[in-house]
This record gives C-alpha cells, sequence and structure tokens, in this order.
C-alpha cells in the first residue's frame, strides 16, 4: 500500500509539472466544464421565471444551487480516458504502460486526480461567483455534507471504472469517438445535466435509476441540498456499491480479454 | 549447461489484417463485407539465449524480428508455441517477470514529452520499486557510462534525438533488469552516438550480466556487440550460431584488395574489379578461387601489398535476406 501511495505520489508530481505547461489548454478546459451547466441554467432560470418563480419543487434559487453544484461534481468525476486510449491503441503506446509491473488504471487515476487538483482551484470561485449571480439557495445540513463526501468519492469511482472498462474497446475497434458520442448524449439526459430527473418525464426517470448514469453525477447532487429522504441517500449508496462492483468486474474481465487482442501496432 | 534466460519453441504469430483496393469505391464496399487474411509474422522459432549472453537478432523489414520481441516482453499473446523468459511466460505479465526485464524501442518514447527526464525517473523508481539508495547508485552508473549529467533537468522535448535516446535507455535500465531486448537502440543516430550507445550496452552486459537481444540495421552494432546471431526471414529461422559462421556460410566470395607500382594495369581477367583509386585495387572473386587468383596476382604484377578479407559484413547479410527459407 505504501508502495502504491508513492506512485500516486510521482505521478501527481509528474502529472502536474506537465500540466503547468499548457496553461492555455487548461483554461480552456475549465471554460468548456463552465458553459455546459450555466447554459441549462439559464434555460430554467428563465423558464422558472415565466412559471410564477418555480418549476416542479425548483425555484430559481434551487436551480441555481442545483447547476452550479452539478457543474462542480461532473468537473470532479468526469474522464478524457477515451480520446486517450484511442490515441493509446492506435500508435501502440500502451506498450510501455503493459511493461510496467503496475496496472495502468493507477497512473490514469492518477493523473485525473492531479488535473482536478489544479483545476479546482479556479472551478470553486467561479462556482461561488455563479452562486451569487443566480442567486442560489443550498441550505446548510451538516448531516448531507457528511454523506456528500463519499457520495462524491463513490460517484468518481463507478464513473472512472465504467469509462475505461468502456474505452477498452478500443481493442477491438481502435476508434472509440462513436461509443464515446452516444455514452456522452446519454449520460447528458440520465445523469441530471439537461434538467433534474426529478422534473424529467417518469419512463426517463426509471432507466436513468436501472442505469449508472444517476449515480455518477445526479446523485450527489440531490444529496447535498437535502432533496433525498434518508431511505433514498441509502438505495443511491446501494446503487453506487452495485455499480462498483459491477465495474470492478467488467474491467478485469475486458482488460484480461482486451490484451489478449492487443496487437500493439506502430512500434 | 544452465538453464536459458529466453527458451522459445515452434513459437508461432498470425495476425488477421483488413485488406481492400484502392480508392473511394473499394473503401465503401470495405464498410459491408470486409475481406481479412491471415498474416503469419513468426512462424515456428526455436532458440535459446544463455545468461548474459548478447545475441544479434537479424533480418530483413516484416521478417518477424519486432513480434517476437513484443512476443517475448509479454506485449503480445502468441498463437501456438511454447516461450519462457527467466522461467516466466511473458504474456501473463506477471510482476515479478516485468520488474526484471526491459524492451527499449529506438522509435518510441516512454519519457513524459513536458518535463524533465529526471521526474520521469523518479516515477519509474516508484513503478518498479527500487530503493531510494539502489535507485541513486544506479543512476549515478547511468549518468557517468551515458554522460547524462547536463540533460537529466531538461523537459524531454528539448533534447536532440541522440540525447533523448541516451535519456530512454537510462529510464528502460533504472530496475536493473536482466534481460535487454532492444530494438533498434540506434535508429537515426549518428555515428558518435551509436558507438557510444554500444559502449554502455557491452559495459551494462559486462557489469550486471544481463542478457541481450538486440535488433539492428546497423551491422556495426551487431559486431561490435554480438559473437552470436539469429537471422529470421519471414517469420522462420534461417541462420543460428556465431557471427564468424555466417559469413562464412553465406559468403560465397573473398575480397582481395592489391596495391599496385603500376597503376595502369587492367585487372579484370583475375576477377571483378569492385574499386580503383589511388593505386588500390580491390577484386571480388569466389572463395574457392581466392587462393589461385592471389598466386596469380603476386606471379604476374608488381605488388607492393596485398590483403584477403571477407567482404563487408553489410554485403553477407544482403546475401543472406536474399536467401529463401527452405
Amino acid at each position: 500500500m505504501r508502495d502504491l501511495l508513492d506512485v500516486y505520489v510521482q505521478q501527481f508530481k509528474t502529472t502536474l509539472a506537465a500540466q503547468a505547461q499548457y496553461r492555455a489548454a487548461l483554461v480552456i478546459w475549465i471554460i468548456g466544464h463552465i458553459v455546459d451547466p450555466v447554459i441549462y441554467l439559464v434555460v430554467w432560470d428563465t423558464v422558472a421565471r415565466s412559471s410564477g418563480g418555480s418549476v416542479g419543487t425548483f425555484t430559481t434559487g434551487d436551480f441555481g444551487a442545483y447547476f452550479v453544484l452539478l457543474m462542480l461534481v461532473n468537473h470532479a468525476t468526469f474522464t478524457w480516458i477515451m480520446w486517450e486510449y484511442e490515441y493509446r491503441i492506435r500508435h501502440g503506446d500502451l506498450s510501455f504502460a503493459l511493461l510496467r509491473p503496475l496496472h495502468p488504471i493507477h497512473a490514469d487515476i492518477a493523473d485525473n486526480v492531479s488535473f482536478k487538483l489544479i483545476t479546482f482551484v479556479f472551478m470553486l470561485p467561479i462556482a461561488a461567483g455563479l452562486a451569487i449571480v443566480f442567486r442560489a439557495t443550498l441550505p446548510f445540513i451538516p448531516g448531507t455534507w457528511v454523506v456528500f463526501v463519499p457520495a462524491l468519492l463513490f460517484a468518481f469511482i463507478v464513473r472512472f471504472l465504467m469509462e475505461w472498462t468502456l474505452a477498452m474497446a478500443a481493442f477491438w475497434t481502435t476508434r472509440v469517438s462513436a461509443i464515446n458520442q452516444i455514452y456522452y448524449v446519454a449520460a447528458l439526459f440520465l445523469s441530471g445535466q439537461v434538467a433534474p430527473l426529478s422534473l424529467m418525464p417518469f419512463p426517463i426517470q426509471v432507466v436513468a435509476t436501472l442505469l449508472p448514469f444517476r449515480w455518477i453525477i445526479s446523485f450527489p447532487v440531490e444529496l447535498l441540498p437535502g432533496r433525498l429522504t434518508p431511505g433514498e441517500a441509502l438505495t443511491g449508496f446501494a446503487a453506487q456499491a452495485v455499480w462498483l462492483a459491477i465495474g470492478l468486474a467488467l474491467l478485469k474481465i475486458v482488460w484480461r480479454a482486451g490484451v489478449r487482442q492487443y496487437s500493439a501496432v506502430g512500434s | 549447461m544452465s538453464t536459458p534466460t529466453i527458451h522459445i519453441h515452434d513459437l508461432c504469430k498470425t495476425y488477421i489484417v483488413s485488406e481492400r483496393e484502392a480508392g473511394v469505391v473499394a473503401a465503401l464496399q470495405s464498410l459491408v463485407r470486409r475481406h481479412t487474411e491471415q498474416v503469419v509474422a513468426v512462424d515456428g522459432l526455436t532458440f535459446d539465449v544463455a545468461p548474459g549472453e548478447v545475441v544479434g537478432f537479424l533480418g530483413p523489414n516484416g521478417a518477424g524480428k519486432t513480434t517476437t520481441l513484443k512476443m517475448l516482453s509479454g506485449l503480445l499473446h502468441p498463437t501456438a508455441g511454447q516461450v519462457t523468459v527467466l522461467g516466466y511466460v511473458p504474456w501473463k505479465r506477471e510482476k515479478e517477470f516485468l520488474r526484471q526485464i526491459t524492451l527499449v524501442m529506438g522509435q518510441r518514447n516512454q519519457l513524459v514529452w513536458d518535463i524533465p527526464a529526471i521526474d520521469s525517473y523518479e516515477l519509474n523508481r516508484a513503478i518498479y520499486r527500487i530503493p531510494t539508495p539502489d535507485y541513486r547508485r544506479t543512476l549515478d552508473e547511468l549518468t557517468d557510462l551515458l554522460e547524462l549529467g547536463p540533460l537529466l533537468r531538461k523537459p524531454v522535448r528539448n533534447l536532440s534525438l541522440g540525447e533523448r535516446m541516451k535519456c530512454e535507455i537510462a529510464a528502460a535500465l533504472l530496475h536493473r533488469p536482466q534481460v535487454l531486448f532492444l530494438d533498434e537502440p540506434t535508429i537515426g543516430l549518428d555515428v558518435t552516438m551509436q558507438r557510444r550507445i554500444r559502449t554502455f550496452i557491452a559495459e551494462y552486459n559486462g557489469r550486471y550480466g544481463a542478457a541481450v537481444l538486440l535488433t539492428s540495421h546497423y551491422m556495426a552494432d551487431v559486431e561490435a556487440l554480438c559473437r552470436r546471431v539469429i537471422v529470421i526471414h519471414h517469420g522462420k529461422l534461417l541462420f543460428d550460431g556465431e557471427l564468424t559462421d555466417l559469413v562464412q556460410s553465406f559468403s560465397a566470395h573473398k575480397t582481395i584488395t592489391v596495391q599496385l607500382g603500376d597503376c595502369g594495369a587492367d585487372l579484370q581477367s583475375y576477377g571483378d574489379v569492385v574499386t580503383c583509386e589511388d593505386g588500390y585495387v580491390t577484386l571480388r572473386v569466389p572463395k574457392s578461387e581466392t587462393a589461385r587468383v592471389t598466386e596469380r596476382l603476386l606471379a604476374d604484377l608488381p605488388i607492393i601489398d596485398l590483403t584477403v578479407e571477407d567482404p563487408p559484413i553489410e554485403e553477407v547479410i544482403e546475401h543472406v535476406f536474399a536467401q529463401e527459407v527452405v
């Protein structure tokens, strides 16, 4: 465990040093992650105002809190592994990772987390600014903050495992951009990014609950403002645990089959 | 005989590749119906490499050298046959196995492009779980042997090709592997840098007793480092033995160089004149004729000096590659 921690520390240092070289790219990523939720926030804020100040159980202040929180949770849990994987397989760059006595997922986790450590320095004040501008109302409930942290952590792990496993389709298809696009659209609707899931039609809510999308983004966002009952919160954690187990099993199976399929092209 | 470090028996690797004719129509047709073909990259290779042995692994482009190295280092699963390296089955990629081998690919980079090599080395230290004192000692040795001192703290992207290659080699050896798979480690480097890397490989082999399997298109690398060579072609074994035997087996000619007092003499009747300049004439003669031609030259002409040599190794290799596998 101490050895693995050493790897993570070194990987953090390496990624931080490499990321620091590309400040413009960092800024563009941050802007990209702000624009999407702000657009939806503006739309729903307008709809709420024109509907007498609320839509369903969401007031304009609730929408403000929801989309600002969503922006932060989405940023905390997002990965870019599908683009990376396609490149690695097409160019044979995965070979170096395979030669090392460590599963490549560790380097990717460390890489992802260190990127977030840098970008959150900018994301948090921006989120605070947006919360003020849109008059977000986020009630302070100490209990929900306590459960929010593990919910966010599980959301990150489940999303990482799922997207890493999906990215491995590149072992067979080489290009995974099309899969990535389908996944992105599904996630957009079913994870509460376009609208809070409680405002979606019932069939969509059912699908979102059965699939992992709700549990990787929407669940922590619903949890923090106290929108979930203790029973619903427990159900959420159980769903995260189930998807975590499924994600780990799939990762192991697909990785084993994928490496067997790997042809180490380009080198 | 000691247990071989590398043992392969009847090793095969077949790729399935899709093929199509050129043009847009063929591209669209391939969307519906894809033609695939089996390409046999390695076809029944068998050989052993002993501990500490340095072996040249030769063959023309597409012979199956890199595919074999990838199977030996665990990147590829063989289609058939047996392979063990240090007693491990490579494709299982056990951690203990990976800690004892390295694969250097001359055209590939493992160092992070944007940061100094020393930062990537620290990451390798952690990944390979190298104790810090060992890491420092090895890094000092590698820095000394490869003259890395001024390079380690510059971003990798700012290094020249040769400088980068030296840093890549050091990164691949920090964990002191017992088996080195070197795939064109000197490709694209100038002569001085090639020589330096060659010297380094010999030093590393001498110091740590590591087994080395080396592919290179530069015969100078092979001549300097490898007593034994394995030649493959179309995935099959063509020759496995001492480099000197390769020359004996595949060279049908000898080269006779004479220095003449009289530069005007025409030596076409003695053999093929390869070069003729500054009083030196180089002739190529059938090996079986060498003694007779030499005798005639010495009897007929005012010769100041005469040498008989095997043809250059490049020429022999070219001749070997032209052979069809039986």
